[in-house]
């Protein structure tokens, strides 16, 4: 029964973290950018959801759709106002730019999550779920919310496999990511491949916070922790690696809720950090990640 | 090193400290206060400065060693009465042997899996702090019964007189030969390793003093709060204003990373009126200068100074 239990909740957490860490390191992947205004970015998405949805009574899907729209315009705005003045100055040089990178990103969530607790408040928000009710499933009671967020995570995803690997525009991206001269040679223009790239990441960071909104809500509290579990996630995984971070937010999720069941919720995330010291001990790139 | 005593650098900060040594005569307890605290971040900056800034990794772990610092003398202090001379030295150590224990698998990888590492640091510092609640107070945080005194002019100026030790051993460091191979280290680390430079010795040092000056620092401010709580001491928030500190201040400076810290906890003060955006003004300013000025203040005036 327990069993059960942490196979169908550490399922649905699993997967919201997969969705969470793809976009994060899909731009690492393509542009060698880590993005650490992530977490902001998706509280964002969730909190204009809610705000959307709970406030002006749009309605539970033009909410969740308002939500995504905004998480688009902030990775467009991380990306022009932070990320490529940084990577087109002249006055930094080229070695320290990943560094600039990181620093102004930060500041950025910083940012947005004063921005939000200014107008929203510090208070938890939980977006309206688009479905509600439980149902049995294997004898466990079970929220609907919680298997339509897993099922979603799972289309999303897979709509992003087949998007990279079988159009044209995901081919680009791809070679982008492989070789970023190769690519300009060939008279793709790199800036208009890292602008689909960032659209991609906007729309999954998007749907990432409005389902994590829907299942568990969020505050202006949770854009470090998140940010910090999608980082986390991505290393295990290896850098720029899609499929060992869904590997890495699989292993992570479920030891999470593993340790939250069998042992104490307060323990919840150690298990977690001790695997992932010993990960970088053992294999520093991460479980799939190249050197 | 020679030159340093007759640049133009030398004479402002020893204007500079001149002049901060003489407020505790004529302005109030409460700005007194705030320049303390602002002194110790100080040290906390410089301390980080010296292994991004000159070795070039990204350390997002500088509450881990402050932290370790910090609750080991209060710990010591509040569950066994120690003296509070004996816990500020037992805290350092401390912090320095978290450091040599942190530094083993960090410095193995780079870049932003370095970053990573000391990040979990800081998370599983917080976590065990939480879990062991009965020794460390938990979430509320830790009550010290010691203070090394209650005088403000007197917490004042050993916090200036401890930022100025620290700034002019880490500024030298950083000046010398040492300094110069982890600065080579952190630009080229194949070439430096080439020259026959063992860089990760020297990394490991700068990540030893580093803890060093960090704990130390973080054992001071306690037995100044009169507490230790994972909000000021251990929490990300804390790391992130000791890098922005570096970054505004000027990176590789070493000077510059305390006058960027001085300049974060004094705007956030003046700010207080604007109420909750106080914040989030200092954090677009930071980004600004990131953006415009990536030298930081000290970075653009001696560059100005070098031209003229």
């Amino acid at each position: 029964m327990r069993a059960f239990q942490i196979l169908i909740d550490g399922f649905a957490i699993s997967a919201l973290y997969a969705l969470g860490a793809t976009g994060f390191t899909l731009i690492f992947g393509v542009s060698g950018v880590l993005n650490l205004s992530h977490g902001a970015i998706m509280v964002a998405a969730a909190v204009a959801a809610w705000a959307a949805a709970s406030v002006l009574n749009v309605g539970t899907y033009a909410g969740a759709l308002i939500g995504v729209g905004v998480a688009l315009l902030t990775a467009f705005a991380t990306y022009f106002a932070v990320v490529k003045p940084i990577q087109d100055s002249r006055r930094i040089p080229n070695e320290e730019k990943e560094i600039f990178v990181l620093t102004g990103t930060l500041l950025w969530g910083i940012m947005i999550q004063e921005l939000i607790a200014y107008f929203f408040t510090n208070n938890a928000k939980t977006v309206l779920p688009i479905v509600e009710g439980v149902v049995d499933v294997l004898g466990v009671r079970t929220p609907k919310n919680e298997i339509f967020t897993a099922i979603v995570c799972c289309l999303v995803i897979a709509l992003l496999w087949l998007l990279v690997n079988r159009t044209r525009t995901g081919k680009a991206v791809l070679a982008a990511s492989m070789n970023p001269r190769g690519v300009t040679l060939l008279g793709l223009e790199l800036t208009n491949i890292y602008i689909v790239v960032w659209a991609i990441y906007g729309i999954l960071a998007g749907i990432a916070g409005v389902l994590l909104g829907m299942f568990l809500g969020v505050s202006s509290y949770s854009v470090g922790p998140l940010t910090a579990s999608a980082f986390s996630i991505v290393v295990l995984g290896g850098l720029g690696s899609v499929s060992g971070s869904l590997i890495a937010a699989f292993v992570v999720g479920y030891l999470e809720t593993a340790t939250a069941y069998l042992v104490s919720p307060a323990y919840r995330t150690i298990p977690a950090l001790l695997l992932l010291v010993f990960v970088m001990y053992i294999r520093p790139q991460g479980l799939l990640g190249r050197r | 090193m020679a030159s340093f005593f007759t640049s133009r650098l030398f004479f402002v900060s020893l204007v500079l400290v001149i002049i901060a040594a003489t407020l505790p005569l004529y302005v109030s307890g409460y700005v007194l206060g705030l320049l303390t605290v602002a002194f110790y971040f100080g040290v906390f900056a410089m301390a980080w400065d010296l292994l991004f800034g000159f070795a070039g990794e990204v350390n997002f772990g500088p509450t881990f060693l402050i932290g370790v610092g910090a609750y080991t003398a209060g710990i010591l202090n509040a569950q066994f009465g120690w003296s509070v001379y004996l816990c500020i030295v037992l805290g350092a150590s401390a912090s320095v042997i978290a450091g040599l224990v942190l530094a083993l698998p960090a410095l193995r990888v780079r870049g932003p899996y370095f970053g990573l590492t000391t990040l979990v640091a800081v998370l599983m510092l917080q976590n065990f702090i939480v879990v062991f609640a009965d020794l460390t107070g938990g979430e509320i945080g830790l009550t010290i019964p010691d203070v090394i005194t209650i005088n403000a002019g007197a917490n004042y100026w050993i916090a200036l007189g401890f930022m100025t030790i620290s700034a002019a051993i880490l500024y030298g460091l950083s000046q010398s030969p040492v300094g110069l191979v982890l600065q080579a280290s952190g630009q080229d680390p194949v070439q430096a390793g080439a020259l026959g430079f063992n860089i990760v010795k020297h990394k490991l040092a700068a990540f030893i003093v580093s803890a060093f000056f960090s704990g130390l620092s973080g054992a001071l401010l306690v037995f100044y709060f009169g507490t230790a709580s994972v909000g000021t001491v251990v929490d990300v928030a804390v790391g992130v204003n000791v890098i922005v500190s570096a970054v505004l201040g000027g990176r590789r400076t070493v000077l510059g990373a305390a006058l960027g810290a001085i300049f974060l906890i004094v705007a956030g003060e003046f700010l207080r009126p604007t109420g909750e955006l106080a914040t989030f003004i200092v954090s677009a300013v930071a980004l600004l200068v990131v953006l415009f000025f990536p030298g930081g203040f000290l970075g653009a005036a001696l560059s100005r100074e070098a031209r003229s």
